[in-house]
C-alpha cells in the first residue's frame, strides 16, 4: 500500500509540485535567513577567532563583548603572570583607528597590536596568522618601523579591485602605516579592514592615553583546567578571564540581546515557516481532501486506520524530505554563490550542522502539522460515505 | 431461487473466457480471518433498525428489517431516494453498526465483530462497485482493480498479474495501462467491478453501478456484473433506482420509508423474460 500512497502522491504532478514546493521554500527560507543570522553572529567573534595561540582572554571585569574596549594599565600583565596555572600571558592592543587614504578619503579600521616584547614558549609572537593565512609579504617585514600588515577583505575595501602591492601606505592620525603585506582573516561584523602590527608601533598610531592595555592572552600550563585558571585569574586579580570559547559566546551573547538582529532575522525565519506551514500544509490538506473519495473507499475496502495513518505519513516524509533537500541544498548554493561572487564584502553565511538540523525540526513540524490536519479528515471519515 | 436464465452478455465469447479458471478460490491464509463462509444465507438481517441524530434531530432510517438472501442471487434493492437503501447496505457491508438488531453476513455475526477484525472481514469478504466509481486517478486500470490484493498483502507483480487476467475478463484488456481520465464511464465501471472481484469476495456490493451511465452502458454493465460476479458461493446485491436494469435481477426488495415493502422474485413481474 505504500506504493498506492506514493502513486496517489505523485499522481497530480502540479499538486505534488505545489506540496513540495512549499516545503522547499520554507527550508530555503529558514536555513538561508538563519546561516546569515550565523554567520554574522559569528562575524562578531571574527578577532576571538583569528588570535591563535592563547587558552584565556583577561580584560577589564566591565568588557561585555570582544569589540567593548577598556584599557588597562600594563602592570596588570605582570599581576596576570604571577597566578598559579599560567604557562605565559602576552599583551594584545586592540583598537579601531581613523585611517587616511592617499586620495584624502578617510576610513575607520581596526588595529591590531601583537606583542613582540613578549612571545610564547616557542619563541613566536602569540596572534600571528599561520603561514597559510599570509596571502603576501614576508611577517618579518613587520618588524620594520610604521609597517603593518592588512587583511584581504580590508584590501580590497580601501583599494578596490586593485591587485595587492607592495608599497602603499596609509595615515593613521598623521602617522604613517607601510602596508608591507596581505593576511587572510575571518570576516568582521563592521566589515573594518584590520591593521596587524606591533604592540610597540599599534600604541603610537592613538592619541597618548595613560591606559593602553586591551587583553591579556594567556596559556594555562599543561593539566591546568582553563575554567579553574580563569577563576584563580579573577579572583586574583579582580579582571575578567574567559576562555576563547566562553568569551565566543559572552560576545554573541552581547549582540543577541543589546541589538535587534535575532528579533528581525528571527521574524524572518518563523514568516518561514508559517509561509511553509501555510503552503505545504494547505496544499497537502487540499490533496487529501481532493482525496478523501478513495481514502473512504480503500477504508471500505479493508484499509485499517493505522494503515491509512502510514500512508499519509509516508507521502508527508516524502515530501518533506525532497523539500527539505531541495530547501536547505537551495540555502547552500545561495552561500556558495554569496562567497564566491561577492567579493566587495566579507560575507556573513555560516552553514552549519546546526542549521541544518533547525531546518530539519521546522520541516519535521510543518509536515506533521500538515499531515495531521489531513490525518484527521480521512481518519474521521465514516467509511460509510462511499455510499453518499 | 436463482434463475438460470442469463442476460445478453456484451462480451465475446473469447472475452468470457473461463469464469471458473479466472476466478480460482484464495487460500485460507490469503483470505485471512473472518473468510470461512457458512450457512445457507449470504445476508440474514434480523429486526435491524438504525438511527441517526439524537433527541429532535433524530432520524430512523431503518424501521425493524429483517431479511434473508441467499447465495447464487443478483438482489436488487430498489426504493425511491432516502428509503433507507444505502444505510441497510451500509449496515449488510460492514460500514455502519445497526442501532438495534442483528445483522450475519455470510454466517459471521457483524453485530458481534469489532474493530480491526471487522475490517479484515470487509477486505477479505467483500467486493464494492461505487456509483462514481472512486477508482484512484493516478493508478492505471490494471493498478486499481490490483488494489484489494494489495490490502490483503499481496506482492505488487503477482496482484498485478491477477489483476490483468481480472480486467481481461471484463473485456478491457487493451486499456489495462489507461488512466480513469482515458477511459468512458462504462469502461470505468467494468475496471471499478475487475477491482471488486479480484479478490474474489463472497459478498458483493454494488451502490447505483449505473447511474452515472447511459442506458446502453448501465445494461452493459449489470450485464457484466451478472455474468461474472453472480455464483452459487456468492451473493451480489445491487442498490439501484434504475428501472431500465430490474431484469437483471433474480429478487427485488423494494424498501419505503425505512422498512421492506415487497419482496418479488417472480421475475416475469419485473421484466425478467430472459432479457
Amino acid at each position: 500500500m505504500n506504493w498506492v500512497a506514493l502513486r496517489m502522491l505523485t499522481g497530480d504532478k502540479a499538486k505534488y509540485l505545489g506540496i513540495v514546493f512549499g516545503v522547499s521554500f520554507a527550508a530555503l527560507l529558514m536555513a538561508q535567513q538563519s546561516a546569515i543570522f550565523a554567520g554574522l553572529m559569528r562575524n562578531t567573534t571574527s578577532q576571538i577567532r583569528d588570535i591563535e595561540g592563547a587558552d584565556i582572554w583577561v580584560m577589564d571585569k566591565s568588557v561585555q563583548f570582544v569589540d567593548d574596549i577598556k584599557p588597562m594599565s600594563e602592570n596588570r600583565l605582570l599581576r596576570v603572570r604571577g597566578v598559579e596555572g599560567v604557562a605565559w600571558a602576552v599583551k594584545l592592543y586592540k583598537s579601531v583607528a581613523r585611517a587616511k587614504l592617499a586620495d584624502g578619503t578617510f576610513q575607520q579600521v581596526i588595529l591590531l597590536g601583537l606583542d613582540y616584547d613578549n612571545k610564547d614558549s616557542a619563541g613566536r609572537v602569540v596572534g600571528q596568522p599561520r603561514a597559510e593565512r599570509i596571502l603576501a609579504g614576508n611577517w618579518e617585514d613587520l618588524e620594520q618601523p610604521d609597517a603593518v600588515f592588512l587583511d584581504e577583505f580590508g584590501w580590497r575595501y580601501l583599494f578596490g579591485d586593485t591587485p595587492y602591492e607592495q608599497g602603499r601606505s596609509l595615515e593613521i592620525n598623521n602617522k604613517r602605516a607601510n602596508i608591507v603585506g596581505m593576511v587572510k582573516c575571518k570576516p568582521t561584523f563592521q566589515t573594518f579592514p584590520i591593521l596587524y602590527t606591533k604592540y610597540s608601533q599599534a600604541i603610537q598610531y592613538n592619541p597618548p592615553e595613560p591606559k593602553t592595555l586591551s587583553f591579556i592572552l594567556v596559556k594555562a600550563q599543561d593539566g591546568v583546567p582553563h575554567n579553574e585558571l580563569c577563576a584563580a585569574i579573577t579572583k586574583q586579580t579582580g579582571m575578567k578571564a574567559q576562555t576563547n570559547d566562553e568569551f565566543f559566546w559572552t560576545t554573541i551573547q552581547y549582540y543577541m540581546e543589546r541589538t535587534g538582529i535575532p528579533i528581525n532575522f528571527g521574524i524572518t525565519v518563523f514568516l518561514g515557516f508559517v509561509v511553509g506551514c501555510a503552503i505545504a500544509g494547505q496544499t497537502f490538506y487540499l490533496f487529501t481532501l481532493e482525496n478523501l473519495k478513495q481514502f473512504g473507499s480503500l477504508k471500505a475496502m479493508g484499509v485499517s486506520n493505522l494503515r491509512i495513518i502510514k500512508m499519509v505519513m509516508l507521502q508527508a516524509l516524502v515530501v518533506g524530505l525532497i523539500g527539505y533537500g531541495l530547501g536547505v541544498g537551495g540555502a547552500a548554493l545561495f552561500g556558495l554563490v554569496f562567497e564566491t561572487f561577492v567579493k566587495s564584502a566579507p560575507p556573513a553565511f555560516y552553514f552549519g550542522w546546526q542549521i541544518l538540523v533547525i531546518a530539519a525540526v521546522a520541516v519535521a513540524v510543518i509536515i506533521t502539522l500538515s499531515a495531521a490536519m489531513s490525518l484527521k479528515k480521512v481518519l474521521f471519515l465514516e467509511a460509510g460515505v462511499v455510499f453518499r | 431461487m436463482k434463475t438460470q436464465t442469463s442476460p445478453p452478455n456484451p462480451l465475446s465469447e473469447t472475452e468470457r473466457g473461463n469464469r471458473n479458471e479466472l476466478f480460482l478460490p484464495l487460500s485460507a491464509s490469503e483470505r485471512g480471518p473472518g473468510g470461512e463462509v457458512s450457512g445457507s444465507r449470504s445476508v440474514r438481517l434480523n429486526h435491524v433498525t438504525k438511527e441517526f441524530g439524537v433527541g429532535d434531530a433524530k432520524t430512523v432510517a431503518l424501521r425493524d428489517v429483517s431479511l434473508e438472501l441467499p447465495y447464487g442471487e443478483l438482489v436488487l434493492l430498489v426504493g425511491q431516494s432516502g428509503c433507507g437503501k444505502t444505510t441497510l447496505i451500509s449496515i449488510v457491508a460492514g460500514l455502519l453498526d445497526p442501532t438495534i438488531g442483528d445483522v450475519d453476513v455470510l454466517g459471521q455475526s457483524l453485530t458481534k465483530m469489532r474493530g480491526s477484525r471487522k475490517v479484515r472481514f470487509r477486505g477479505s469478504n467483500i467486493g464494492f462497485i461505487f456509483q462514481q466509481y472512486n477508482l484512484i486517478p493516478s493508478l492505471n486500470a490494471v493498478e486499481n482493480a490490483c488494489v484489494p490484493l494489495l490490502i490483503a498483502g499481496w506482492p505488487r507483480k503477482k496482484a498485478i498479474e491477477k489483476a490483468a487476467s481480472v480486467l481481461e475478463k471484463v473485456g478491457l484488456a487493451n486499456r489495462m495501462k489507461s488512466y480513469g481520465n482515458q477511459l468512458s464511464g462504462g469502461q470505468q465501471q467494468r475496471v471499478a467491478i475487475a477491482r471488486a472481484l479480484v479478490h474474489e469476495p463472497k459478498l458483493l456490493v454494488c451502490d447505483e453501478p449505473t447511474a452515472a451511465l447511459d442506458a446502453a452502458s448501465g445494461r452493459t454493465v449489470m450485464g457484466l456484473i451478472r455474468e461474472v460476479a453472480v455464483q452459487p458461493d456468492r451473493a451480489v446485491i445491487v442498490v439501484t433506482h434504475d428501472s431500465r436494469v430490474y431484469d437483471f435481477g433474480d429478487r427485488i426488495v423494494s424498501m419505503n420509508d425505512g422498512g421492506i415493502e415487497n419482496i418479488e422474485t417472480d421475475r416475469e413481474k419485473f421484466g425478467g423474460t430472459g432479457h
